[in-house]
């Protein structure tokens, strides 16, 4: 009897390939998909040279709210200091006007599509001035703040009118919303206040 | 010929593959770490500031990248501890100079994407506001106006 020496079967390594090929895609996937976050914000086109003399625009004084930051970080908004925790609620009055104030931006009848004529307030403007000593995270929280109150005001529409979030409405209708409520934050042309302030003999 | 045939009777042995698995695992790995060195080596100190109202920044392509922070311990000597802004691999030594990086920036896109470039500020917390409002007025200058200034999430909210 010729015995038949018998090889120890090998595992079947051909399905390795595929797997960590898998996981090749899984990781290519997955680091382009690490994107940054941040807040989304638009500049305004530069001043042309011939026109930069000092002529601001007349905005009546009740559709403008100033959001001063001084180089302490502290918040100033239309003449009173306030801490950050109040100013979104402040935006949000601000902005919607609620209460129909006198002392809060006028409001305007305007067509909208899917809601028919709403009043708006349309002129109003939020703007934002920092000094150059402000630190930037006070700069951000404030930004953060007033997109919030947008943001937050936006949601509230889209819940009454659409009974749905306003991020899973289509286009058409987060423009109509965008149309209400039509973010207006402005940044002053920059301004060297603390440095003056240290200049200036007081 | 037949009896050729009859002699190599054996069957040809398989190509072994089992060296397939490595080759693919060193494509993987070579992969992992390119993907994250790409972005540029930074030479200053970063911690993000924190907000809560993100968006995501998509079409990694269209964007185009700003940092400013206080350089790194290593860096210190040469350039001090005052913030700067890095352009690429480089220190600029005057906001002035974002104007010219975003034209080449811009000119190197495609045609049809150039409309739609967005500068993303990574801009450590702790830096003064004159210095982001030095790059923000170039920014405007070079007419890239769409900004992300880059943060973190934050849990809580005030």
């Amino acid at each position: 009897m010729a015995k038949k020496k018998r090889e120890v079967q090998e595992i079947n390594a051909s399905s390795m390939a595929d797997i960590s090929f898998l996981l090749l895609i899984f990781f290519l996937v997955t680091t382009s998909m690490a994107t940054d976050k941040g807040l989304s914000r638009k500049l305004p086109a530069p001043v042309p040279e011939d026109q930069k003399t000092e002529k601001e625009v007349e905005i009546n004084k009740r559709n403008i709210m100033m959001v001063l930051i001084n180089s302490s970080d502290l918040l100033m908004v239309n003449g009173d200091v306030m801490p950050i925790n109040k100013l979104k609620e402040k935006a949000k009055e601000f902005i919607a006007n609620p209460s129909n104030s006198g002392s809060l931006p006028a409001k305007v009848a305007e067509e909208i599509p899917f809601m028919g004529t709403m009043m708006i307030t349309k002129d109003h403007v939020i703007s934002l001035q920092n000094d150059r000593g402000t630190s930037y995270q006070a700069y951000i929280n404030v930004q953060n703040e007033l997109v919030a109150a947008y943001n937050e005001l936006r949601e509230e529409l889209s819940r009454q009118k659409f009974g749905s979030a306003y991020s899973e409405l289509d286009e058409d209708r987060q423009k109509a919303i965008q149309q209400v409520y039509p973010q207006r934050i402005s940044e002053a042309e920059p301004k060297n206040y603390g440095q003056q302030n240290q200049g200036g003999a007081q | 010929m037949a009896k050729f045939r009859k002699d190599g009777g054996k069957k040809l042995p398989a190509i072994s593959t089992s060296s397939l698995p490595d080759i693919i695992f060193m494509l993987l790995f070579f992969f992992m770490t390119t993907t994250s060195m790409k972005e540029v080596t930074l030479m200053v100190d970063q911690k993000m500031p924190e907000a809560t109202e993100l968006q995501k920044l998509e079409k990694k392509s269209l964007v185009k990248y700003v940092y400013i922070g206080t350089p790194k311990k290593e860096q210190q000597k040469a350039y001090g501890q005052e913030s700067r802004i890095q352009l690429d691999d480089q220190f600029a030594n005057n906001p002035n100079e974002v104007e010219k990086y975003i034209a080449t920036k811009r000119a190197a896109m495609k045609e049809e994407d150039q409309p739609f470039m967005i500068v993303s500020l990574k801009v450590d917390k702790d830096t003064k506001m004159g210095i982001v409002t030095d790059v923000k007025q170039a920014l405007r200058n070079a007419y890239a106006l769409k900004i992300n200034y880059t943060a973190m999430q934050r849990a809580n909210n005030y």
